[in-house]
């Protein structure tokens, strides 16, 4: 049986405890997926599993375990998607006996971006893009009559190339194959080769980048754990942290917002930068957080359970804080 | 004493914010003040009840907003007066330290310390050598001008259309 079809055998049997189950059907277009509500038996013959389910369900959770009509919420969940799951649990931000998680082993998910970009380098437009086929290591698209093909590492979203966490854990089911854990890379390219400009170069960038930002806080809205909601410190009037007006140091800010505060909690799903209409490569702030945290408090975000997160707890003695002296 | 003063030989000013706590170092820079310890001038305090109250967003808006140097100070680790708020202040205070280069804001433009109540010599120390730090590194280079369709933007817009799919938007895609 394929991973799907196990899936969706998981998903037909708990249905009827569930008030719904949320997880992927095809999109507007043959190159997009889109989250799916199955609601009764009869929606789960649209669910699909491929790599251009891109979404992280879980950021439905917050609003709808509040919700008084749904009491019972499944999820399908990639490994990442898992972990924002995790970490919701550890913070206490969702109800989890009230989550059923049917988990996958995922291979990587398909970058838009990235494969838009190779499409256009090639003379086509996106737009042509009519079909598309996953073939191993091979990403095979039909676009203007014939077929491109492009190594699906150089169109995969950059997160899975350093993914240690293919596959969903602690869920309450799961379909398919366990997927090897086998980061090609250490760190995220763009982040390597970012770090290699100087100071004054970094900034020269982020004030063509930030300048960019319509902020239209899609970055926000999409991330599994900005939970706030209507109470988002960015766009409350009191405290008023951020001005209304769209200018490049309040667009900064308000990333800096978000970085922040996800600090110790984001899992790295890139939802936010995939969101971002205008591509800013805001991943760059969110990936140097991590590894931050990963550094001083040896602390991988959504891994255990059971785990402190490390902004919620503290060592009188801290292993890896050199306080300068002075 | 070499302390120096806000003014820049250009004439321009350094802003410097320090953020205090109450029971320790805002204690520490008042005996300074009591006890007459030449001081530089351009820090200007504010206040907060334990370091533990300072948000790094605190340190982020007032560089964003233009400060040329933070400095934040509050009491030694096992003194809180409160117990333990310096403990949380210290994990928040490091990781923004330790972010702050990948946005190109130079790292010791910030920096964070304990000063007891009774440390008046320590304190002039400490925020000797931090403005003389800042006034070596100069103003603070500032986010400039509006996003928006001003000018600028609406020609790179129509430079963007004529050159169609090579588009200078769609250039951060390789990453
Ligand atoms: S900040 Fe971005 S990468 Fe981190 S959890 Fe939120 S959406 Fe995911
Ligand atoms: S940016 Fe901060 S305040 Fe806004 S939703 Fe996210 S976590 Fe909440
Ligand atoms: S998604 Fe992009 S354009 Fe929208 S607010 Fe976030 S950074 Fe700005």
């Amino acid at each position: 049986m394929s991973t799907l079809e196990q899936l969706k055998e998981q998903i037909r049997k708990a249905l009827p405890d569930l008030d719904v189950v949320i997880g992927w059907e095809q999109g507007y277009d043959a190159m997009h997926a889109t989250p799916l509500f199955i609601r009764e038996e009869a929606d789960i013959d649209r669910l699909i599993w491929s790599p251009l389910c891109v979404h992280s369900l879980g950021t439905y959770l917050t609003g709808l375990t509040k919700s008084s009509k749904v009491q019972k919420v499944g999820l399908v969940v990639k490994g990442c998607d898992s972990r924002a799951i995790v970490q919701l649990t550890q913070e206490r931000m969702i109800p989890r006996e009230n989550v059923t998680l049917f988990g996958v082993g995922c291979s990587g998910c398909l970058s838009h971006a990235r494969l838009e970009y190779k499409v256009e380098q090639g003379g086509h437009y996106v737009e042509d893009m009519h079909a598309i086929t996953f073939n191993g290591d091979k990403v095979e698209v039909a676009v203007d009559g014939g077929v491109e093909s492009f190594d699906f590492d150089t169109v995969c979203l950059e997160k899975c190339l350093t993914c240690r966490f293919p596959n969903a854990i602690a869920t309450e089911h799961f379909a398919g194959e366990e997927v090897p854990v086998a980061p090609k890379r250490e760190k995220a390219p763009s982040l390597e080769a970012f770090e290699k400009l100087p100071l004054d170069e970094r900034f020269a960038f982020w004030q063509d980048q930030m300048r960019r930002c319509v902020r239209c806080y899609a970055c926000r809205n999409t991330c599994p754990m900005c939970v706030c909601r209507d109470h988002c410190i960015s766009t409350s009037r009191n405290p008023h942290w951020v001005s209304q007006e769209a200018s490049t140091a309040e667009n900064f800010m308000f990333q800096m917002i978000h970085t922040m505060h996800l600090a110790g909690r984001c899992i790295e799903c890139g939802e936010c930068q995939r969101a971002c209409p205008v591509d800013l490569p805001i991943m760059l702030f969110r990936r140097t957080m991590v590894h931050a945290v990963k550094d001083t408090f040896n602390y991988v975000s959504g891994a255990d359970p059971e785990a402190t997160p490390p902004l919620l707890t503290f060592k009188a003695e801290e292993d890896n804080i050199n306080e300068r002296g002075w | 004493m070499s302390a120096r003063t806000g003014v820049l030989t250009e004439g321009r000013e350094l802003r410097i914010v320090g953020f205090l706590c109450n029971w320790c170092s805002y204690g520490g820079a008042d005996t300074a003040g009591v006890a007459r310890f030449e001081q530089p001038t351009d820090l200007r305090i504010i206040r907060v009840p334990c370091s533990g109250r300072i948000d790094p967003l605190f340190i982020m808006r007032a560089l964003v907003s233009g400060a040329d140097g933070v400095l934040v100070s509050g009491c030694h680790p096992r003194d809180c007066h409160y117990a333990e708020g310096n403990y949380y202040a210290r994990r928040r205070l490091e990781l923004l330290k330790q972010f702050l280069p990948i946005t190109g804001i130079d790292p010791q433009r910030f920096e964070y310390t304990w000063v007891s109540a009774s440390e008046g010599a320590r304190w002039q120390d400490v925020v000797t050598k931090f403005t003389n730090r800042i006034h070596d590194l100069g103003p603070a280079p500032r986010m400039q001008g509006g996003s928006g369709y001003d000018e600028l933007c609406l020609k790179q817009i129509e430079e963007g259309v004529k050159q169609g799919a090579a588009c200078p938007c769609h250039k951060e895609r390789a990453l």
